[in-house]
């Protein structure tokens, strides 16, 4: 495509005189920089400028007025709280995600197994967590938490075990906030892993059971492999999203109790905003890209390793 | 290595298609079996029943003298080569090779030693390392018999494996495959549409059409002896014209008036056969231009339509009356144009007569 285009420059640039206009407007890099204008535009406004003013803003004393260089991040890297946040942001998120995974690959299988028409059924049931507003669904989930009233406490009682304090312990919050996470997130797993396993030429499973491979081995050494690129993927964008997570916490628990169970999201907003101090709100934000880039560096070179391989 | 035995198979897919009807047929040890036939006739199902891909409805399907019904495919000890050849993308050509071994827990050096061997017969040994991506459709068919032929299984079965690769190569795979079957000697069942192919690959052919088989037997002898209109027309190409026909005074009259007198040697064959609908069935090449002298011919005057010079032969494309489509091959030296009579010779040694009815050969 680039040697294309190149090629088309080569020979219509040394033509000038009337009409170099038009035939500028006509070549064909002219026409594809024309029309990916919108997208840059949109880039540039809305996740370039952001991005530099974030940088920018976490540079500034707390009342913004002069620059104090990376003293925000000096100052954060000195609080226990910060480094919680940040423990607890990558256990929340990769626990969350392994789950989401897995859960969804699990019900991505079972919907491949059943009939057609009884699968589009079961498919719009089963994404109904993913589709409604998560601070509704977290709000129910609210409720259902409560440690005297609610549901799970009294399912746990038939059972004969003691109640759960859900929000009002640590450990359990933790857990609290990663299930409905789990439960939000698990139908974008399965929506598509569902699509990754419907590409999956059935020949090849046949073959597998031919050369004497056993279900198990089939999804070790067919399915997983020829998905890789799809899970591959679907984890890097969801540990995104889950990175960033706001809505659970800010509802279930609000970092609560004591500090214990923020994440970046929810501690940057308390810092910037609630607490008033923006510039260190922005400094505790970016402290993910880092995190995230590094992910995201391995998970699309691999991508595109296996794209030059196998398509 | 070992026979396979198929006593009454049937296959009913949902919404009671049976694409299956009811077919025995007894499999040689180091036979090489064809099963060919127009599409949708049955074969890919008869041949994935026996690699356990698909459930038999009814029969019995036995390989090695132990019956197969209710084992999978992993413990048949088969091996299958797919029309589109299966390859495992994300593995290199020698892993894909490697993967049942592998499964069944070879010794590595076994296995090494085993894929190596079949990458030589195969003359694929630079390719071991590539991923599938990188071959040419015939590299990716060699590498799909390697895998096959490293499992050193008790049957190969293929699938319409020349199908996807075009026409010269597709001439190349097929001696490749007589080949490898002369060196390995594996009992093997062969699916193709392509008469062709069946002729020239198989110890015996099994011709079939809509789930039922119409003829088994060595490729000279469904050639020259078609038991019935349907395996008649089938086998040979460009295929046997049918002409309406009549015996009377033991001679063959055909439409136009054309009298062909039956050899003395075959009069006792077709004793009954005065009185009834028949079709007179000749091959094209037992169609050519006039010789005399030569014994058992009679002459048929014919227009054609359409000459079409091959090189070696020259096709003379005609209709006779009712029948549409028939054609004649001319020695290449004989100046025939369209439109302008011509008198043929058939050769009355090779000709054969069907009731029209039942469309069975006397
Ligand atoms: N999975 C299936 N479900 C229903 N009918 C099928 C299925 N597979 C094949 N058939 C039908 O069975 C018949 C035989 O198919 P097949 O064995 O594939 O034919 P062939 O390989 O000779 O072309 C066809 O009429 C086809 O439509
Ligand atoms: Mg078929």
């Amino acid at each position: 495509m680039s040697a294309d285009t190149l090629s088309v420059d080569t020979r219509l640039a040394p033509q000038p005189g009337t009409g170099s206009l038009r035939r500028f407007t006509r070549r064909r890099s002219t026409i594809a920089f024309l029309m990916t204008l919108p997208l840059l535009l949109v880039i540039v406004c809305l996740v370039a400028y952001p991005a530099a003013y974030g940088v920018y803003l976490s540079t500034l004393n707390r009342t913004m007025e002069r620059s104090i260089g990376l003293g925000n991040f000096e100052i954060l890297f000195d609080t226990d709280t910060f480094w919680n946040v940040v423990w607890q942001s990558c256990i929340f998120a990769i626990t969350a995600v392994i789950a989401k995974a897995l859960i969804g690959f699990w019900l991505a299988h079972m919907l491949h197994h059943i009939p057609t028409k009884g699968q589009r059924k079961w498919r719009g049931m089963l994404l109904v967590p993913w589709v409604i507003p998560p601070a509704l669904s977290t709000l129910g989930w609210w409720w259902m938490y409560d440690p005297s009233y609610s549901s799970i406490n009294y399912l746990i009682s038939i059972v004969g075990a003691p109640p759960v304090p859900w929000l009002g312990e640590p450990i359990w919050a933790r857990a609290a906030i990663i299930i409905v996470n789990v439960w939000v997130g698990a139908p974008f797993f399965m929506i598509m892993y569902l699509a990754a396993l419907k590409s999956v030429p059935e020949q090849l499973y046949e073959a597998a059971a031919i050369d004497g491979a056993t279900g198990f081995q089939r999804l070790r050494y067919v399915t997983v492999p020829m998905m890789a690129n799809i899970i591959s993927i679907t984890v890097l964008f969801s540990l995104i999203v889950t990175f960033a997570n706001y809505d659970i916490v800010r509802v279930l628990t609000n970092g609560g109790p004591r500090d214990l169970t923020h994440v970046f999201a929810s501690y940057a907003f308390q810092v910037g905003i609630l607490s008033g101090n923006i510039p260190r709100g922005a400094a505790v934000s970016l402290f993910m890209l880092p995190i995230l880039a590094v992910c995201a560096f391995f998970v699309l070179r691999g991508v595109t390793r296996r794209n030059k391989e196998q398509m | 290595m070992a026979q396979v035995s198929l006593r009454k198979i049937v296959k009913m897919y949902e919404g009671d298609v049976q694409a299956v009807k009811g077919i025995d047929l007894e499999i040689e040890d180091h036979e090489f079996v064809v099963l060919v036939g127009p599409s949708g006739c049955g074969k890919s199902t008869t041949l994935r029943m026996i690699a356990g891909l698909e459930e038999i409805s009814s029969g019995d399907i036995a390989i090695g003298g132990t019956v197969v019904n209710d084992i999978p495919p992993r413990d048949r000890d088969i091996a299958m080569v797919f029309q589109n050849y299966a390859l495992y993308p994300h593995m290199s050509v020698f892993d894909n090779m490697a993967f049942g071994l592998t499964l069944r827990k070879f010794p590595k050096a076994e296995i090494k030693r085993r894929v190596d061997e079949a990458a030589r017969i195969l003359d694929i040994t630079p390719l071991l390392d590539r991923k599938p991506k990188a071959l040419s459709g015939g590299q990716r068919q060699r590498v799909a018999m390697g895998r096959a032929i490293v499992r050193d299984p008790k049957v190969f079965l293929f699938d319409e494996p020349l199908s996807n690769l075009d026409a010269k190569l597709r001439v190349q795979m097929r001696t490749e495959i007589k080949k490898v079957h002369q060196t390995v000697r594996t009992t093997t069942v062969y699916v193709t549409h392509d008469q062709v192919e069946a002729m020239t690959l198989a110890d015996r052919v099994v011709v079939m059409n809509q789930g039922l088989i119409e003829q088994v037997g060595p490729p000279q002898e469904l050639y020259h002896h078609p038991a019935t209109r349907f395996v008649a027309g089938f086998i040979g190409s460009p295929a046997m014209n049918f002409l309406p026909a009549r015996v009377e005074n033991g001679a063959v009259h055909l439409p136009g008036g054309a009298v062909l007198p039956i050899p003395e040697a075959r009069r006792a064959r077709y004793a009954g056969a005065p009185g009834m609908d028949l079709l007179f069935g000749i091959r094209p090449e037992h169609l050519t231009d006039h010789r005399p002298g030569l014994p058992n011919r009679a002459d048929i005057t014919i227009t054609p339509e359409v000459i079409e010079p091959m090189g070696m032969e020259t096709l003379a494309h005609f209709h006779l009356g009712e029948a549409r489509d028939c054609c004649a091959r001319l020695e290449p030296t004989v100046l025939a144009e369209p439109n302008v009579p011509i008198v043929l010779s058939a050769d009355m040694n090779n000709m054969h007569l069907l009731d029209a009815k039942s469309g069975r050969v006397l």
